[in-house]
């Protein structure tokens, strides 16, 4: 038998890291779906015993239809021009964006390629791409059924989704991930790597965040929210437990959000990003604990899994670049920041968000982009964006690409924030957002889904046409 | 010495309570409850299959007040709790014979 040449080798070589990418890319994604899960404790958790199952429904059908609505349109706006993915074999199936020339630069506004998912495009790299994909934009969409909680129209909620998963996310992650404009405003301009989101802190996080504070503007607070003269009145979740269980299945999925993100298993980095991550959530954890004792003479539970979670998503975009020492502060920062700004909304701006999602998602989502645009130190992201040289932030001497980051927050409010307004006024119009108030105060479940998240024993009786007839009892019987 | 005892809709406690402060009654006894009217309960489907909720969960409100309050407490308790729809709820004025503050062994109105 001949010796296999060196090309035999490097080939086979080349295959086995491949697979090895494609395997560390799906167990990332497995891991991103399943905080599905934390999502639904987390927000269930906060929400009242009357709109649980209402709640749990929202968490799990926004799965379902974000990856119809996800297959149809919305993979390929994102991802249809990003070229060739190297991490998969260079394989270069979606290689169509729609590009403006503007002053003799490229614009990437979306992609073209992927509708439907044909079979011919359905490469292996192109399926883990979408499977990986689409548990992203699940998390983003995700995000407002917490935010617009307890009064939100499940018909609403249904086609609002929809176009969260068609149209508003995609949009932005291609201007991002895809090969679109934000990514290309350091090959460009000259602004650093572009705007960098290394795991989606603004792609995923503030566009969830977003969405979650303007909806919940639009709906208007809950049921007894505010008094008349504009006090604020409490609404403890009802579970506390479950808003426990939720925070550490979300830190748990988050390894694979962060160190998937890599989309290479090959890649030595990944071990550098978990333990990144997980110094974050600490620090936000610990911050949460000291400024709400500080501000409310307590510790508030609720604030410490909020400070977690926000430790989390403010390192979602720098988790690659940083040094362990900044990723503390990062997360410390945005545990401090989560407490204050769940109340400025609550207290100043008057938004009811009944389980925080604008503060974590939204404030802390743009903190971690900005923290990325300081804290890069240089030793990581060669070539990324087309641009060569590591990524390096403010404190390592590199101011420009702060300023692309800066742009990449103002691109995500500018797009997210009116595209909500539009939709919700499109489904307003048609079936309206907000529940009626007598649903409201008996609680959605029944009224939206037909049954109590938590059925009582209580005695019912079924209508009277299907009511089975009395059973005679006999003389006989009687007597044995 | 009355007791008033309310049955009212859920949500109407903040109102009722409110109320109530307003003509000098800072204590109450309240209890989750559940039961039936005129209407008998309200018609759901359950996986396509039609149910009967037969009792609806209510609230209880309980205040013992001194003879002369009762038109006021109840007056209160009416214009706070009242919706107009059907389940808007009752209330039931009893008798009291005698009341007893535990901790001074106070006796009658003033224990209340």
């Amino acid at each position: 038998m001949a010796d296999p040449s060196t090309a035999d080798l490097a080939k086979q070589l080349a295959d086995t890291q491949t697979s090895m990418n494609l395997m560390w890319t799906l167990l990332g994604g497995f891991l991103v779906m399943f905080m599905q899960a934390g999502f639904a404790f987390v927000e269930t958790g906060l929400v009242r015993k009357k709109n649980v199952a209402h709640t749990m429904g929202m968490n799990v059908f926004v799965y379902a239809i974000g990856i119809l609505g996800f297959w149809a349109c919305g993979f390929a706006l994102q991802m249809g021009g990003v070229g060739a993915l190297s991490t998969f074999g260079g394989d270069a199936t979606l290689s169509r964006e729609l590009i403006v020339h503007i002053g003799g630069k490229e614009f990437g506004l979306f992609g073209m390629k992927g509708f439907f998912l044909p079979a011919a495009l359905f490469t292996a790299p192109v399926a883990a791409t979408f499977l990986f994909q689409m548990v992203f934009m699940d998390t983003a969409a995700t995000i407002p059924t917490g935010a617009m909680s307890e009064r939100w129209k499940f018909l609403s909620f249904v086609l609002f989704s929809v176009f969260v998963s068609t149209l508003i996310y995609p949009i932005y992650a291609n201007w991002t991930w895809g090969g679109g404009w934000l990514s290309m405003l350091g090959k460009n301009y000259g602004l650093g790597h572009g705007h960098v989101d290394f795991a989606g802190s603004s792609v995923v996080h503030m566009t969830g965040g977003v969405m979650g504070f303007v909806g919940a503007r639009t709906l208007g607070p809950r049921i007894g929210k505010y008094g008349k003269d504009g006090t604020v009145h409490p609404i403890p979740g009802h579970n506390i437990p479950m808003v426990v269980m939720g925070t550490i299945i979300l830190a748990f999925g988050w390894f694979g959000f962060n160190a998937g993100s890599t989309l290479a298993g090959t890649d030595p980095r990944i071990a550098v990003i978990a333990t990144n991550t997980m110094l974050a959530s600490a620090s936000g954890a610990a911050l949460a604990y000291l400024t709400s004792t500080l501000k409310f003479g307590k510790p508030d539970l609720t604030m410490i899994c909020n400070g977690l979670l926000a430790g989390l998503v403010a390192i979602t975009a720098p988790c690659a670049f940083v040094s362990p020492g900044a990723a503390v502060a990062i997360g410390a920062i945005a545990g401090a920041l989560v407490v204050l700004a769940t109340v400025f909304i609550e207290r100043v701006l008057k938004v009811d968000d009944p389980v925080g999602a604008s503060a974590v998602h939204g404030v802390c989502g743009a903190w971690g982009i900005v923290a990325l645009g300081l804290f890069a130190n240089g030793t990581y992201g060669d070539g990324l964006n087309g641009v060569a040289g590591n990524v390096r932030g403010l404190f390592y001497g590199d101011n420009k690409q702060l300023i692309a980051e800066l742009i990449g927050i103002g691109a995500n409010i500018l797009w997210v924030a009116p595209m909500t307004v539009l939709t919700l006024a499109i489904v307003g119009k048609l079936v309206g957002n907000r529940s009626r108030a007598e649903d409201e105060m008996a609680g959605l479940d029944v009224p939206d889904l037909g049954t109590p998240g938590y059925a009582d024993d209580v005695p019912v009786s079924v209508a009277e046409e299907e009511k089975p007839a009395p059973k005679a009892v006999g003389a006989a019987e009687m007597a044995s | 010495m009355k007791k008033i005892e309310a049955l009212v809709r859920t949500h109407k406690l903040d109102d009722v309570k409110e109320a109530l402060g307003h003509v000098g009654i800072h204590g109450m006894t309240v209890s989750e409850c559940r039961g039936f009217g005129r209407t008998h309960g309200k018609l759901e489907v359950y996986r396509g299959s039609a149910y009967t909720v037969e009792f609806v969960p209510k609230l209880k409100i309980e205040v013992v007040v001194p003879d002369g309050m009762v038109h006021q407490v109840m007056t209160a308790i009416v214009e706070a709790a009242r919706s107009g729809q059907i389940g808007d709820g009752k209330i039931f004025v009893t008798e009291v014979l005698e009341a007893v503050r535990i901790r001074t062994g106070e006796r009658g109105d003033d224990a209340l």
